[in-house]
């Protein structure tokens, strides 16, 4: 996880560390499980280091990680805005797929088609559980838009792998 | 000679179809064999033009086959007259097609009802079937609707709660999803989900990944075979967090 995104939860205010947990757990519904909970403390940790948040001891308690308050610094006001204007998006790599069945197809090591099918199974499944995680969520949540797009990312992914199919099975029959 | 054990519900041995004849034979479908489990949930994907609907109106009896073996219900329906193969057609089988096929002048509780009122039971026990599966489908309030007063998703819904009225052992879909928007793709894919949750066993060929990833077991299919065939349950290669790029 990018330190951004804790440096952005702590903007609506000074947080504990188990309160921006919280808010992230919100905001990805299952797809939270897949998080330590231990990370955001390491974030915060560098975070403090690097001057973009300070933190104080809450009063009278004894000095525990989730004891201490977090607040953003003038630095990291700005590195959040910074953040939340910068357009980045991930790049899907799709190359190296390409290129593995241009290899296999060339040097007769394997069938294309068998390699696409393979892919298909694999993104199948997971599609199947993105969307069995889908229909789990209330509509309008914050993890069922998260989920949505999972879902139609997928989606395109297939049927780029239909248009694989198709070319290969018109080269395949052609040779 | 294969026996049929009362947990398949369908099986297919060999099936073949040919169209046309010498240099214009076309083999729709290629010697496919194929068993369903009682309450499993099949998808059967491929290209268009590979054989997929054509095998799924052999499995269902719609269409006859040029070789191979079909039980239905572990009846082996090869053998059956016209009479008898419709008859265990409307007593086992729930059809649901890419464009509803519904009766634009009946109502939607009519058009569910129909084929009850068919097999002999009463128009009140009918009726009260059709009212009791127009709900589970989500459409109780849109039971004295025209088809035609009904949106795309809505009128796919009524055509699986009429498939269902018969209480049929197994459900075939023919790209039950193909005429909707997304929307109402997900709508049907709720009320798939929860067919296959209360135990109900269906098959599906459709070229949309979403309705096929609804199923337990995924059938790939080519040129009239099956090429290739996967369970999508239990062992995907990451947690749901790594779709999302979460590190776990």
């Amino acid at each position: 996880m990018r330190q951004e995104v804790v440096l952005a939860l702590l903007a609506k205010e000074p947080s504990h560390g188990y309160e921006l947990r919280g808010r992230l757990r919100q905001a990805l519904g299952p797809l939270g499980d897949a998080m330590n909970d231990g990370q955001v403390y390491v974030i915060l940790g560098r975070l403090e280091k690097a001057g973009l948040v300070t933190s104080e001891q809450a009063a009278g308690l004894p000095d525990r990680p989730d004891r201490k308050v977090y607040v953003l610094t003038a630095e990291g006001q700005e590195r959040v805005s910074d953040w939340l204007v910068e357009v980045s998006w991930p790049r899907p790599d799709l190359t190296e797929f390409h290129l593995k069945l241009v290899a296999a197809a060339a040097a007769g090591l394997a069938d294309p088609l068998a390699i696409v099918d393979a892919q298909r199974r694999e993104l199948l499944r997971r599609l199947r559980d993105a969307q069995r995680a889908a229909l789990g969520e209330r509509d309008g949540s914050a993890a069922a838009l998260l989920l949505e797009g999972i879902v139609l990312r997928l989606q395109a992914d297939l049927r780029w792998l239909e248009a694989c199919e198709r070319t290969w099975t018109g080269r395949r029959s052609k040779r | 000679m294969i026996s049929t054990d009362t947990a398949t519900v369908l099986r297919a041995r060999g099936l073949r179809r040919d169209y046309g004849a010498g240099e214009a034979l076309v083999r729709a479908v290629d010697d496919v064999s194929l068993d369903v489990a009682a309450g499993e949930t099949v998808a059967v994907m491929g290209p268009s033009g590979c054989g997929k609907s054509t095998l799924l109106h052999l499995l269902g009896g719609l269409d006859r086959f040029t070789a191979g073996e079909v039980w239905l219900a572990g009846r082996n329906i090869a053998g059956l007259g016209e009479r008898a193969l419709a008859r265990l057609r409307r007593d086992t089988v729930g059809f649901v097609f890419q464009a509803f096929h519904l009766m634009d002048e009946l109502t939607a509780v009519e058009n569910v009802e129909l084929p009850a009122l068919l097999a002999g039971r009463s128009p009140r026990a009918a009726r009260r079937r059709a009212t009791e599966l127009l709900e589970r489908v989500g459409l109780a309030d849109r039971a004295r609707f025209l088809p035609a007063a009904l949106s795309g998703g809505q009128r796919q819904r009524v055509a699986v709660a009429r498939a269902l009225v018969s209480e049929p052992q197994i459900v075939l879909a023919d790209e039950p999803t193909g005429n909707l928007d997304s929307d109402a793709t997900a709508d049907v894919l709720r009320l798939f989900d929860s067919l296959h949750g209360a135990g109900q066993t269906l098959v599906i060929v459709t070229h949309d990944a979403r309705i096929a990833a609804t199923a337990d077991r995924l059938i790939t299919m080519r040129d009239g075979s099956f090429v290739d065939e996967t369970r999508l349950t239990g062992g995907t290669t990451g947690s749901l967090g790594a779709l999302a790029g979460l590190e776990g």
